[in-house]
């Protein structure tokens, strides 16, 4: 039995090439073509069925279009179908025979901005669109600084609608040129630009023939390769306690385990913890996976740990390596989106949940406001409202165990919530991230 | 060139969980969340499969322990027998708690009247919503899935509804992360979808994969059925066959379990998990679009029973 928490040993090797999840969100504006792009992926990935053509084409044929209208197909609310427009963030399930997709599909207008933090804050990967005679636009930079601030590990640029510009290459290497440069400047480490016809299906699931100049994967063939499972499971481990789990039965009569889901990282039996914010030190003791006994876990498992010590430990408590754990702090400085309709303001009380963890918090500062249309700080607003972006200075009731967002983003990030009536406020991710804070690229804006 | 081609290979990271891993952790991350915020919980359990698939989760989620919740059946008198029959042993297997409330009991009273068309479906929200405020729940866990239908597509894991159990879908709180927030006012509750981003062969696998028990009516099996509006439909006491209408023996299976007025059988020849995993994956409809007759009648018909206190 091994006590280091080194994240370079090697796991068990039984769950490699097995069929995995990947979380993904769409980014586009009104016209980019986004829905004929998501209606292009699950139609032709034969994700959409029979019946749900029928109505979709019923539909079609009630309000006098003609041909199916595809955007029925994703547009599920009565006002959304009324408008003609998508309100909030829809889910959708596709699979190939080598990934499952859930696929985020959000809203591009400028006044649903929360929506697609949404969106991106579970995401993996971030398809951006752009419509290729237009190039790189005001959404575009913003849909790419919000994959920035929420750290999304993948983007997509999607240039979208080849067909209308005679498939040309240099119009679609000067866009992937300029979007590049900007993303790397707002630290998007990763970027994959693709030329497709969402209508045509250039590139979509199929190779296009018509841009043989073309020589990376389809938007369908990266989705399905991409590496981006390694990112939770490195790192320092981290464990928000959920619940306690105590049997107190005949059978298991001392059994106390701590449970929860593991939020990066990985835990060993063996390994020497700390509980936070308490300090308190024990040794991992037993590791059960849903039940079952196992000497290793990681992110982003549900486990119960089971401590050689019995410490005085409850739901909101972190457990960490003790060569790892975190500092516990009381005064937080995050980037924040603002995601309720009522202004966040200087000197509001507030609920700060963190992990596991609610505590009370009041907002000391709002140092500055990112200027969405060119993404240029405003500073000392005073107030946050919907959908604005900014930076924030908030002191806890109690010390917090916080990671910076740009290293774990479960245990970096939290959310406000309004004491009253319990409406979530405001998205906050902890330390500096690359918008608003690297003027000189935001400045090309 | 300047694009940036995916350095990815095939291979995904020794790490990485499968899908069915992946599911099975995010719905007992849920399950937890639900036990460690809130007062009284409840699972709605029809003995159907995702109530099932629900059930053994949350038996994981708090093992060595017992599960934390009690359970709610909303009987509409229509049910299948094997089903009741099913639920009747999960409930004594494992000591659980069951609350039933009965369309019925509302019918023979005069607080709810018979529909024309038979089906008992849209009559089950008034007792569900007054068990849950008689019994004062607060969080309300429901098997359904976002791949059902467009309008549980936009479904919150967490979904707050008001005193009068009502959803609505332009004031749902975002959800960001995993950070699910489960605060609501006395008399308010949340209804909590584990298996939210489930498909109905994610479901079926995961059966298959956990060795899970489910009633028969599943799997292929003689049955005496009549067609009303395309479907296949049990005949009984509960209203069926009409004097049009003539009973026929056919194999058959079910791929959702309802109220018997408005759930149809599949012909199928799929007596075993894996066969019925087989059948799915080449079917072309929806499970909803083959079974489900309360969904065909309108446009929106799901978005306004749910915006009426529904799951």
């Amino acid at each position: 039995m091994t006590s280091t928490a080194d994240p370079a040993e090697p796991l068990p090797p039984q769950r490699a090439h097995a069929a995995t999840l990947l979380r993904f969100a769409t980014a586009g504006s009104v016209d980019d073509g986004k829905s004929t792009l998501v209606g292009r992926l699950l139609h032709d990935s034969k994700s959409v069925l029979t019946d749900q053509l029928e109505a979709v084409e019923r539909a079609s044929a009630g309000r006098g279009t003609e041909g199916p209208d595809l955007a029925l197909l994703t547009d599920g609310l009565r006002a959304e179908r009324e408008q003609g427009i998508t309100i909030d963030v829809a889910y959708r399930y596709f699979a190939t025979a080598r990934r499952r997709f859930i696929l985020a599909d959000t809203p591009g207008h400028v006044q649903y901005t929360r929506n697609m933090v949404t969106g991106a804050s579970t995401a993996e990967l971030t398809v951006v669109l752009v419509d290729a005679r237009n190039g790189m636009v005001e959404q575009t930079r913003r849909h790419a600084a919000i994959a920035a601030l929420l750290r999304v590990p993948h983007v997509v640029l999607a240039v979208n609608k080849m067909d209308l510009v005679g498939f040309a290459e240099p119009v679609f290497a000067a866009i992937a040129e300029e979007f590049t440069a900007y993303a790397a400047s707002l630290g998007v480490p990763d970027v994959t630009a693709i030329p497709i016809s969402a209508l045509a299906g250039d590139n979509v699931v199929e190779p296009s023939a018509r841009m043989d100049w073309y020589g990376g994967p389809t938007v369908l063939e990266h989705l399905e390769t991409v590496i981006v499972t390694h990112d939770l499971a490195s790192g320092p481990a981290r464990l928000p306690v959920q619940y306690v789990i105590r049997p107190q039965t005949a059978e298991d009569p001392d059994y106390r385990g701590y449970a929860g889901q593991i939020a990066s990282g990985a835990f060993r039996v063996g390994d020497e913890i700390t509980v936070l914010p308490s300090g308190r030190t024990s040794r991992i003791r037993g590791i059960d996976l849903l039940g079952e006994p196992v000497d290793t876990a990681w992110a982003p498992q549900s486990v119960t740990l089971l401590l050689a010590d019995d410490l005085d430990i409850s739901r909101g408590d972190l457990i960490a390596p003790t060569a790892q754990a975190p500092a516990t702090i009381q005064d937080v400085t995050a980037t924040v989106c603002h995601v309720a309709d009522q202004p966040l303001t200087v000197g509001q009380r507030v609920l700060l949940k963190h992990c596991t963890r609610t505590v009370k918090a009041v907002v000391r500062d709002i140092p500055s406001r990112l200027t969405l249309d060119d993404l240029s700080p405003h500073p000392a607003p005073g107030r946050l409202a919907a959908n604005d972006i900014g930076q924030v200075s908030i002191r806890t009731a109690e010390p917090l165990p916080l990671d910076s967002y740009g290293e774990s983003r479960r245990t970096g990030s939290f959310i406000l919530l309004d004491p009253q009536d319990g409406a979530t406020l405001t998205a906050c991710m902890t330390g500096q991230t690359g918008v608003g804070v690297r003027q000189p690229a935001l400045d090309r804006g | 060139m300047t694009t940036t081609v995916a350095t990815a290979g095939a291979t995904d990271s020794p790490y990485a969980l499968t899908h069915l891993d992946a599911l099975e952790s995010e719905a007992v991350h849920i399950f937890r969340e639900v036990a460690g915020e809130f007062e009284r919980p409840v699972i709605l359990f029809s003995g159907g499969k995702d109530s099932i698939v629900m059930l053994h989760l949350a038996l994981k989620a708090f093992a060595p322990a017992a599960v934390p919740f009690s359970l709610l059946h909303v009987d509409t008198g229509h049910n299948f027998p094997e089903v009741l029959d099913y639920r009747d042993r999960a409930v004594a297997r494992h000591s659980l708690r069951l609350h039933v409330a009965f369309v019925q009991d509302y019918i023979d009273r005069g607080t709810l009247k018979e529909r024309p068309d038979g089906t008992r479906n849209p009559l089950q929200t008034v007792p569900l919503t007054e068990a849950i405020q008689r019994e004062r729940f607060d969080a309300v866990f429901g098997g359904g899935r976002r791949d059902e239908e467009k309008a549980r597509a936009k479904e919150r894991v967490f979904s707050l509804r008001d005193e009068f159990s009502q959803w609505n879908p332009r004031r749902q709180r975002p959800e960001l992360w995993n950070l699910y927030n489960g605060r609501h006012a006395p008399g308010e509750h949340v209804r909590v979808f584990p298996l939210s981003n489930w498909t109905e062969l994610d479901v079926w696998q995961y059966i298959k994969r956990e060795s899970v028990e489910l009633p028969d009516i599943y799997f292929s099996h003689e049955r005496e059925v009549f067609q009303r509006n395309g479907m296949w439909l049990t005949a009984g006491d509960w209203g069926g066959p009409g004097e049009d209408e003539t009973i026929q023996k056919r194999r058959v299976r079910y791929r959702t379990v309802g109220d018997m007025s408005c759930t149809g059988a599949v012909d199928s020849e799929a007596d075993t998990t894996d066969k019925v995993i087989a059948e799915i994956a080449a079917s072309r409809l929806t499970e909803r679009g083959a079974t489900r007759a309360d969904d065909k009648l309108s446009e929106a018909a799901m978005e306004d029973r749910k915006r009426e206190g529904y799951f």
